[in-house]
């Protein structure tokens, strides 16, 4: 599929960058529009099974498990399985389903540790001042989770914009189609703006959701520094 | 609780602990005759034996507590008090048994609406982190619907009965000291001004100082507002301090004694309240009753024209070896026998400062200390508003002497 | 699906699966050795810096920053950036580009939670080693280590995951293995090989997951905990809450 590269060819050709700015946009608006529907569905789905696997227990070991089980399974192999379902085939369903599985156990982890982790004393308050179930999730747990749901939003969303890259090669790619062409011309500049913009995109996407938090936890705010966790590294996955 | 100065006259010897009016142990079952009366709140035969486990957490516990009454749940942990205290609001429900609130069965009520009836306080307050100290507060009238008109009169309200500062209503709970906390915790609580209100360990977790604090500002507090308050404690000093009454429990939730702190200590119904109680139990008596509650002596007073002669013979009578001197009813201080040589009045002698002086409130057990630590194992009892660490000021009212015998007596007679 | 399952039967029956350098046993062969030299490659690298650097307590950042940028450049856009210079430089098609970037994909979870174990390595305990005269080397090895231990199987298991399901993208650069069946099959009309492929990558990485989890359990006995898959992917001890901070 590659022949041996001209030694001259320079890694960007800025040329080819200006002669296709229309491609670019295009590839960043489907990139961005599958992560954003990707991570949108996978939130849905893993909050609706959060909130069964905080009410009842025993039901979190099990679906976990699934979510492990899904998100082991290499994403080729996942399009390879999909692909041959009629339903799917190449294109937005198989990347969709595929890109979702991926953010399920990321995002139920995420909001069930927010759950467990509102403090006892303020969830038991609230039931002894009256709260009925549903209004005490709403009011009290979901908005203490929020710094944990929001961490695995940004896990998620980094994750899906890489993993966008490789439904390229199901024909809904976003910047990876600008590497797989790139990559099946032996033309390496696709391939430096497809990874370029890329990362730019995880990276601001990330940011986005930094801000995002800041802004609708000022309680968290107001702790300061107190709050810590700055040079807390995350332990993988 | 009840304001003990009120209720033990200065004049009398053997004051506190005024029959209860309401009976402590409901023996029937129903509702309680005086619905709406005299008792806010009854446990009837109150069982608790949680899934699993071999014995009861509370077991056949029968309780009164009349209304506006500060009542104590003390006892080792175990004992099943927070499981009883939570009973009251359903956090926990009952196994067999009935809890009347205001003659009403309270499984009768809507979970939500009984707990909205219910002010609650809680160790480490239980505030909510990520809502303003007035929007806490607001908590239970927002759950009730109040018009925001009323919610916001109502928090300024609360803010000037619990002396927070206007300023801490903007903050979030995490800006505010474990005092301050928990001063929001009751203003939280008190916000729909409920009948009754549960305390479980509410003063725990903040240190000494602070706690004395709170808990002198719960009896001020209490003076106000008059609530009926059900209160979970492993301390038995803050119950001596707080209760009108306190129930003690043994492990496996049964009820050894209930009745008013002077009552326990002065007769434990059972080897385990005593025990409870500790071996302090006498000096824990002191600290309920006042100075002026103690029977004083008249000790050996002469006035500032009084000769030496006379003074003698008062150190005589009184087999002292000093004497206090009084100008009218104002107290000038005390002679030596050997200063008495030289001059011809006690007035000439230059009386000296008493440092050992005590006020009519004082606790009988701060007058202990001061009587172990003074000279001549006396202190001086003066109605002196200005009384300090330098002992008394000069417009000082004599109003006798007080000597461990007359302690002893106190506490046993 | 009934079609290609159908498809995918009469492949598994042929010879042509179970034989020859396109036969399953062989590109499962080749899916294998370029995973596990990846995965040895990064723990003989990030072990040791992990290590280094939790024992003196430096580098915070450094060890948030690699897991971000782990996750933030894709696998993909790697391999596609390394062909060109492994050509330019005489490495060729296939098992180089191949193994440098799953090495790259593979160093910072271990890294990481090598580092974060062993920074975490409860102060009393470390001080009680102390106490008893252990220092430096000692120290690591007696202690530090050991109690990091569960936290770097996990890194190793989530690495070794993270490679096996990756090293399917090789055949994007031509290094044949399972993924080849895939690529291969997506246009190909005959949807029986590619099904038989994402097939056994799957169980595959399915398999190893389940490999380094036993292997944990037998390690750390201590550390065993009721929750079999709860704790088994996404996250260290905090429970995965811990921002990932830029």
């Amino acid at each position: 599929m590659t022949a041996p590269l001209a030694a001259a060819e320079p890694l960007v050709r800025w040329d080819w960058v200006r002669d296709h700015t229309d491609d670019i946009t295009a590839a960043l608006w489907e990139h961005l529009h599958l992560t954003a529907v990707s991570v949108a569905v996978g939130f849905a789905i893993s909050l609706v099974l959060a909130l069964v696997a905080v009410r009842w227990r025993w039901t979190y070991e099990p679906l976990a498990g699934v979510c492990s089980v899904l998100y082991a399974i290499p994403s080729l192999a996942l399009f390879g399985v999909l692909v041959a379902i009629p339903f799917f085939g190449l294109g937005f369903r198989t990347s969709l389903v595929a890109l979702v599985s991926y953010t399920l156990l990321i995002l139920l982890r995420n909001i069930v540790a927010g759950l467990d982790g509102v403090p006892p004393a303020a969830r038991e308050a609230a039931d002894a001042m009256g709260y009925e179930r549903w209004r005490r999730l709403l009011q009290v747990d979901l908005p203490l989770a929020v710094p944990a749901i929001v961490a695995g939003l940004r896990i998620a969303t980094v994750t899906t914009v890489g993993l966008v890259t490789v439904t390229a090669l199901v024909g809904m790619g976003g910047f990876g189609d600008l590497i797989n062409d790139g990559l099946s011309r032996d033309f390496p500049t696709p391939i430096v703006v497809g990874t370029v913009l890329s990362v730019a995109l995880a990276v601001a996407l990330d940011v986005l959701f930094v801000g995002l938090e800041w802004l609708i936890t000022p309680w968290a705010r107001a702790r300061g520094a107190a709050a810590g966790g700055s040079g807390r590294a995350e332990v993988a996955t | 609780m009840r304001d003990r100065q009120a209720s033990a006259p200065a004049d009398v010897a053997v004051p506190v602990g005024a029959p209860p009016p309401v009976a402590e142990i409901g023996a029937e079952p129903g509702p309680p005759a005086d619905a709406g009366g005299q008792v806010a709140l009854r446990l009837d035969r109150l069982t608790k034996v949680y899934p699993g486990a071999s014995r009861p957490a509370v077991d056949g516990l029968d309780l009164t507590v009349p209304r506006g009454e500060l009542v104590a749940l003390v006892g080792p942990s175990g004992c099943g008090k927070t499981t009883t205290l939570k009973m009251i609001n359903r956090l926990v429900e009952p196994t067999s048994g009935t809890v009347w609130l205001d003659g009403v069965d309270v499984r009768s009520l809507p979970v939500h609406e009984l707990r909205r009836g219910i002010g609650y306080v809680i160790q480490q307050a239980g505030l909510f982190p990520h809502r303003k100290v007035r929007d806490n507060i607001a908590t239970v009238p927002r759950l009730l619907g109040w018009p925001r008109r009323r919610i916001d009169d109502r928090v300024h309200e609360l803010a000037e009965l619990l002396d927070l500062d206007p300023d801490l209503l903007d903050r979030y709970p995490a800006a505010l000291s474990g005092g301050q906390q928990q001063r929001v915790g009751v203003a939280r609580a008190l916000a729909a001004d409920p009948p009754v209100l549960l305390m479980d360990e509410p003063y725990s977790a903040v240190d000494p100082i602070v706690r004395a604090r709170l808990q002198d500002e719960l009896m001020a507090l209490q003076r106000r507002v008059h609530k009926t308050i059900v209160l979970v404690t492993h301390d038995i000093d803050e119950a001596i301090k707080l209760a009108d009454r306190i129930a003690v429990l043994n492990v496996g939730g049964v009820l050894e004694q209930v009745g008013p702190p002077e009552d326990l200590l002065r007769e434990p119904a059972t080897d385990f309240v005593a025990d409870f109680l500790g071996e302090d139990r006498g000096i824990k008596r002191l600290s309920l009753l006042r100075v002026g509650s103690a029977a004083l002596r008249r000790g050996p007073v002469v006035g500032t024209a009084a000769s030496a002669d006379e003074a003698r013979q008062v150190m005589a009578r009184e087999g002292t070896d000093w004497v206090v001197v009084c100008a009218g009813d104002r107290l000038r201080g005390w002679v030596g026998a050997d200063e008495l040589d030289r001059v011809a009045t006690v007035a000439d002698a230059e009386p000296r400062r008493f440092a050992a002086v005590v006020r009519a409130d004082t606790t009988l057990r701060s007058a202990l200390d001061v009587i172990v630590t003074s000279r001549s194992r006396v202190a001086v009892v003066v109605d002196d508003p200005h009384a300090g660490a330098a002992g008394a000021s000069p417009d000082a009212r004599y109003l006798g002497i007080l000597t461990l015998d007359d302690l002893a007596e106190g506490v046993t007679g | 699906m009934s079609g290609a399952l159908g498809d995918m039967w009469d492949y598994l029956r042929s010879s042509e699966a179970w034989s020859g350098r396109n036969g399953l046993p062989a590109l499962a062969w080749a899916h294998l050795r370029v995973s596990a030299v990846a995965v040895l490659v990064a723990a003989a690298v990030a072990i040791p810096a992990g290590v280094l650097l939790g024992h003196v307590k430096r580098g915070a950042l450094l060890a948030v920053s690699v897991v971000n940028i782990g996750r933030a450049v894709p696998s993909f856009a790697v391999l596609a950036l390394l062909l060109p210079f492994s050509l330019r430089y005489g490495f060729g098609l296939g098992f180089w580009p191949t193994i440098v970037a799953l090495v790259l994909l593979a160093v910072p979870p271990i890294f990481t939670n090598t580092y974060t174990g062993v920074r975490d390595v409860p102060a009393d305990a470390v001080e009680a080693a102390q106490g008893m005269g252990m220092r430096g080397g000692e120290l690591v090895r007696r202690v530090e280590l050991p109690v990091a231990l569960p936290l770097v199987l996990t890194g190793l298991r989530v690495s070794a995951v993270q490679v096996v399901a990756t090293a399917t993208l090789g055949a994007l650069v031509g290094y044949r293995n399972l993924g080849t069946l895939i690529v291969t099959g997506f246009t190909s009309p005959n949807k029986g090989r590619m099904l038989a492929g994402a097939v056994a990558v799957a169980l595959l990485a399915l398999a190893v997951d389940a490999i380094f989890a036993l292997a944990a359990r037998l390690l750390v006995p201590w550390r065993r905990k009721p929750g079999r898959w709860a704790d088994a992917a996404v996250a260290g001890p905090d429970g995965g809450a811990a921002p990932a901070a830029p």
